[in-house]
């Protein structure tokens, strides 16, 4: 059933960030996620692909605990964010949602101008002590978001009234202002036009320097572009997880190998 | 996707000519259409009729007959002692102040050379029975006055009031003892002499209900004001307990069966009839409780009862109608559920809510029959509260059983006053939704 590689057992990893040990989530009957253990590294860009509802966002949820807004949804096993068990009683999930960053698959600013969405994360965490300090987060933000010269002279506009494209790196900025430790980014670029898409992958690309970035896609040339590291989910279970010029170029299972030459999706 | 599935293709007729399927189905949508206009004219025309005959039976009411004369306030019937004491003053009743009229009326029917064989005491009978109460009024709030003659405008009592609307005539008096032909005869020449007018009358908005005896004194105002009163106890309780309730219902209550007969009921409660209400209020608040009857206080409870669920229901919609994703970017970037909740849904939902209340507190404001029960109707001499605690707990109408209560008096005159009074409901309720309309078409946002 399970035939990939135990991650830690025939891989080596020195810096991981997060490790999910047999990790099964339930939407009340349906059984969701099989039993997936993966380790993600540290600063790096790991990338979930698989065909629609094999459970790669789910998975996905899972690491920031968004699945908890959903009643029906039953989360068990254990995901290790830097050693601690983010499902353990003990863990308030805003607490984790700040380490562990979002971007959505459609971009969703807040309808407020461009200058307090960036702002918003920090002022509830209290990360900034003055105005300055403030003001400073939300360039420093918005030039990780790669967006601040296209905004800087109108930071009291309306978030929702820039392009697909600004708005998705607009809530990537507003995601990287809270200073997380990984960002999850669930299928950022299926909204957005080619043009678009190629400079929040530039983007991700960058981030990966300070941040643990977990994408899911459902483009595989996407995948092979922006990652290091990929994992193949199939009806809920985690086919292969390996390094991306690997699994791209010579898949071990033949689920994966049909998945990126084309014949199932 | 075998070839042989594919159905050979039928050849059509021309596109320039119907085939009988197409006319069948475009004569279909023509008498749907047909249906639609006849519907909607019914509707309207219903709606002009209203409106006209509100207006047409209304409008008379803001407007009263005036009698205006010069009358001497002779100090040897006010003041014998000529000391001004305001005590010994007050002592003199509207009995006292009666010759006075009468006097004044005489000297003005031969100062503008009127000649009738009407004597003085029938004269007098012309005018409003406030009339003497109004001069006695005058002289208690001004005693320095007495020794004058100043000029007064008096009401005319509402059958010379309604011979000048029109609503009584020479053939119409036949049988009615408080107005003779010889009183109609004078009054025409009290009008040709200009003393008899009929003007704008402002206190028919801002005075009080009055005695079955003199409906030309009947006002709006006091009925308003316990209409007003009212309605800051509904909007103090039922907004916030109403906002409340639907937030952690919508947002926090985990989906059950116990938050779905919540939801249920509060379906039924929204269409549970009005009197209901009432009857729980007189049980709950007055012989429970022992709150004064007739109090706006009580009445604002019971309407807040009735309100509560028309808050839920709306807000709990527009709350449903803010996008998850909003939701989502919040706790996304670390916000906690209330957070989220506060920052940006409510906001967003602010809006609807406000339509809501809006459109809660119209209905509320329009409510007659909880009224009936906790005694806020009937005829209750009350003045303008002073103060807002007198304001909530002093006996007071409201305006919707106000109109009730003269609708069902005997004389015509009221009936007038009825249709004067709907007049004013109606402009409270169509500026209360415009306000409604307004404010959604301001704050809505969209994304």
């Amino acid at each position: 059933m399970f035939d990939a590689p135990t991650p830690g057992d025939t891989m080596v990893q020195t810096d991981t960030k997060i490790s999910a040990r047999n990790v099964q989530v339930y939407y009340g009957d349906t059984h969701a996620i099989k039993d997936v253990n993966v380790d993600i590294e540290a600063k790096s860009v790991t990338a979930f692909i698989g065909p629609s509802g094999c459970g790669k966002s789910t998975f996905l949820r899972c690491i920031n605990r968004m699945n908890d807004t959903i009643d029906v949804c039953r989360v068990e096993g254990d995901i290790l964010l830097d050693g601690e068990d983010i499902y353990d009683k003990k863990v308030d999930p805003v607490q984790l949602r700040a380490k562990v960053g979002m971007v959505f698959q459609k971009p969703n600013p807040f309808p407020k101008s461009i200058y307090d969405n960036v702002a918003y994360g920090p002022r509830i965490h209290g990360l900034a002590k003055s105005k300055a300090d403030l003001d400073e987060i939300v360039e420093k933000s918005l030039r990780r978001g790669a967006i601040w010269d296209e905004v800087k002279d109108r930071l009291q506009a309306p978030g929702t009234g820039l392009s697909g494209g600004q708005q998705q790196r607009l809530c990537i900025a507003r995601a990287v202002a809270t200073e997380p430790e990984v960002l999850l980014m669930d299928e950022p670029c299926s909204a957005l036009d080619p043009i678009a898409t190629a400079q929040v992958e530039e983007l991700i690309d960058e981030l990966r320097n300070q941040y643990s970035v977990v994408i899911v896609t459902h483009s595989m040339q996407q995948a092979a572009r922006v990652s290091q590291k990929t994992a193949f989910f199939h009806l809920g279970n985690l086919v292969e997880y390996g390094d991306t010029s690997q699994i791209f170029t010579n898949p071990k299972d033949e689920r994966t190998e049909s998945y990126i030459t084309g014949r199932i999706g | 996707m075998s070839d042989a599935s594919m159905p050979t293709a039928t050849p059509h007729g021309s596109i320039h000519e119907q085939d009988a399927r197409t006319k069948r189905r475009n004569a279909a949508e023509s008498r749907f259409k047909a249906y639609g206009i006849i519907a909607i004219g019914i509707g309207l025309l219903m709606l002009l009729a209203l409106v006209y005959t509100i207006l047409s039976k209304g409008v008379g009411a803001f407007q009263q007959s005036f009698i205006t004369m010069q009358v001497e306030l002779l100090e040897s019937k006010l003041d014998k002692t000529g000391e001004r004491d305001i005590e010994k003053i007050k002592k003199v009743t509207t009995f006292g102040y009666a010759p006075l009229i009468k006097t004044a009326f005489e000297k003005t029917t031969a100062e503008n050379g009127i000649e009738t064989a009407l004597k003085s005491k029938d004269m007098a009978k012309m005018l409003s029975k406030s009339a003497a109460a109004q001069l006695r009024d005058y002289v208690i709030a001004n005693p320095e006055k007495i020794g004058e003659t100043i000029e007064f405008r008096f009401l005319a009592n509402s059958r010379i009031d309604g011979y000048l609307k029109g609503r009584v005539t020479r053939d119409s008096i036949a049988n009615d003892k408080n107005v003779t032909p010889a009183q109609l005869d004078f009054a025409d020449q009290l009008i040709a002499a200009g003393v008899l007018k009929k003007t704008f009358n402002i206190d028919f908005i801002i005075g009080a209900d009055a005695s079955d005896q003199r409906p030309e004194a009947a006002g709006m105002g006091v009925a308003m004001m316990g209409s007003l009163f009212m309605m800051l106890v509904v909007l103090a309780l039922a907004l916030p307990i109403g906002v409340a309730a639907s937030i952690y219902l919508e947002e926090f209550a985990p989906k059950n069966w116990i938050t779905d007969i919540i939801e249920v009921n509060i379906s039924n409660l929204a269409a549970v009839p009005s009197i209901v209400f009432g009857i729980l209020g007189l049980a709950v608040f007055i012989n429970y409780m022992h709150l004064p009857q007739s109090a706006p206080l009580v009445g604002g409870l019971v309407l807040t009862l009735m309100t509560l669920p028309t808050i839920i229901i709306s807000t709990r919609a527009s709350l449903k109608s803010v996008p998850p994703s909003i939701r989502d970017a919040a706790l996304g970037v670390g916000a906690s559920k209330m957070q989220s909740v506060f920052h940006h849904v409510l906001p967003l939902a602010a809006p609807g809510i406000l339509t809501g209340t809006i459109i809660g507190l119209a209905q509320a404001l329009g409510e007659t029959a909880p009224l009936l029960l906790i005694g806020m109707i009937g005829f209750i001499a009350s003045n303008m509260p002073e103060t807002i605690g007198e304001g909530l707990l002093s006996p007071n109408s409201a305006m919707p059983a106000q109109i009730y209560e003269w609708a069902k008096r005997a004389d015509p005159a009221f009936y007038e006053r009825a249709w004067g009074g709907i007049i004013i409901l109606l402009i409270f309720l169509i500026s209360m939704n415009t306000l409604a309309v307004i404010l959604r078409r301001r704050f809505e946002r969209r994304w």
